[in-house]
């Protein structure tokens, strides 16, 4: 046993520490560079540093080598590739405005190094049933599930501090299941994505000095979806991730096309005059979690954000209790 | 409002439960062996179809709930 205690130690401290202590100075760069984007969410004009995925992507490689040192486990070296092209993918969205279809097609490419490698079990497990063997069906959920989970993570990154503390939820949710169920060595090599999240969430959380971007958000959902592939726990992360889910569902039922946020012309939150957030009666603006969470009247960011969080620790819940049922069978 | 959320998160779980068990019935001993070598390749083919129809049922059930959990809401 110590010789998984030692290693998760060492990765989870590098993990923590080099966010905590890279991303002031990215800060400064970034500011200084006059990489800021607007603070829509505020009553005086207030610019960010964007994107703060550098620092992510940064932590996550780093302690990833270190466990790789440890183990020699070709899933890891699924996660660190995967993980990096994705964030490489948000970091061109990030500089460059890209069509809608730009990151779910590179995404899915993103995803092959998985497959390349061996990193999978095609086996999908469901709770009380057990598992179905899926050989082909599997490969294409490979490759659908990074690119789902990276726009998910991606599309509830709209409040201060949302995505980085959903996250932490959301990945140390998933870490609990996976030790659970006993899966041992990756339950360690999921729990840098909780530590990262949990230390960019100091920086993130309101009123944000950073934002991740979408390199940081592609980043956390791509880790998190290796993680389900690799840990065979893809399900009981689609359980963690239901409120982001819903986010994603709602606007899309509601748009009913795969399409960009900044081409949706109406506006489906605006603000009250003391600057709460209040829904819209916008028919054309898309129906979204935020804007359900506001129909019951007008909330302040913050309390929007602790709504989204309550119901990521619901779902957080849920997701422990399927980790249970996956050993019992009817 | 908040307790509609919960409720469709619940919803969620308990369609992403049932259909789970589904798939495990209906895919689970699904197999082809009369096409010799390529019998894995056409019981995958199924197997997918199967699978994109039951997802399809899903998202029509789930688009009815949050419809009904929500219809106070939707009415944006």
């Amino acid at each position: 046993m110590i010789e998984l205690i030692i290693p998760a130690i060492i990765s989870c401290i590098l993990a923590f520490f080099v966010v905590y202590f890279s991303t002031p100075p990215l800060i400064k760069i970034l500011v200084k560079k006059n990489y800021t984007v607007k603070d829509m969410n505020k009553k005086e004009n207030i610019m960010v540093a964007r994107p703060g995925g550098i620092s992510i992507i940064l932590a996550i490689v780093v302690s990833e080598i270190i466990l790789y040192g440890f183990f020699q486990l070709n899933e890891i070296l699924a996660i660190i590739i995967t993980t990096t092209a994705a964030f490489l993918i948000g970091y061109v969205d990030d500089r460059k405005v890209m069509g809608g279809w730009f990151k779910p097609v590179t995404l899915a490419i993103a995803a092959l190094p998985i497959i390349f490698l061996g990193a999978y079990d095609s086996n999908l497990t469901f709770p009380l049933f057990g598992d179905v063997q899926i050989p082909l069906l599997y490969l294409g959920l490979i490759i659908f599930m990074i690119p789902i989970t990276g726009n998910t993570i991606n599309s509830i990154d709209v409040l201060n501090g949302v995505a980085s503390g959903f996250m932490v939820i959301a990945s140390f949710t998933l870490s609990i299941c996976l030790f659970i169920l006993q899966n041992y060595e990756i339950a360690i090599v999921s729990l840098p994505l909780g530590f990262v999240s949990l230390a960019f969430y100091k920086y993130h959380k309101i009123p944000s000095k950073i934002f991740p971007g979408d390199s940081g958000a592609l980043t956390f959902g791509a880790m998190y979806g290796v993680i389900a592939i690799i840990g065979g726990v893809e399900i009981i992360a689609a359980i963690a991730l239901l409120p982001a889910v819903i986010n994603s569902f709602l606007f899309l039922a509601s748009v009913k096309r795969v399409v960009e946020h900044r081409q949706i012309k109406g506006k489906p939150v605006e603000h009250t005059d003391d600057f709460k957030l209040k829904a819209t009666n916008d028919k054309t603006a898309p129906v979204t979690l935020v804007r359900l969470i506001l129909a019951g009247g007008p909330l302040t960011e913050k309390q929007v954000g602790f709504v989204i969080f309550k119901l990521a620790i619901f779902s957080g819940i849920l997701a422990i209790i399927t980790a249970f049922m996956m050993g019992v069978s009817l | 409002m908040k307790s509609g959320l919960y409720s469709f998160l619940f919803a969620m779980w308990g369609l992403i439960i049932i259909g789970g068990g589904i798939m495990v019935v209906l895919l689970g001993p699904f197999s082809i062996q009369q096409y010799g070598d390529f019998h894995w390749i056409i019981t995958s083919g199924i197997k997918v179809t199967i699978a994109l129809i039951l997802v399809v049922i899903w998202i029509l059930i789930l688009s009815k709930l949050k419809n009904y959990i929500f219809k106070k809401e939707l009415k944006f």
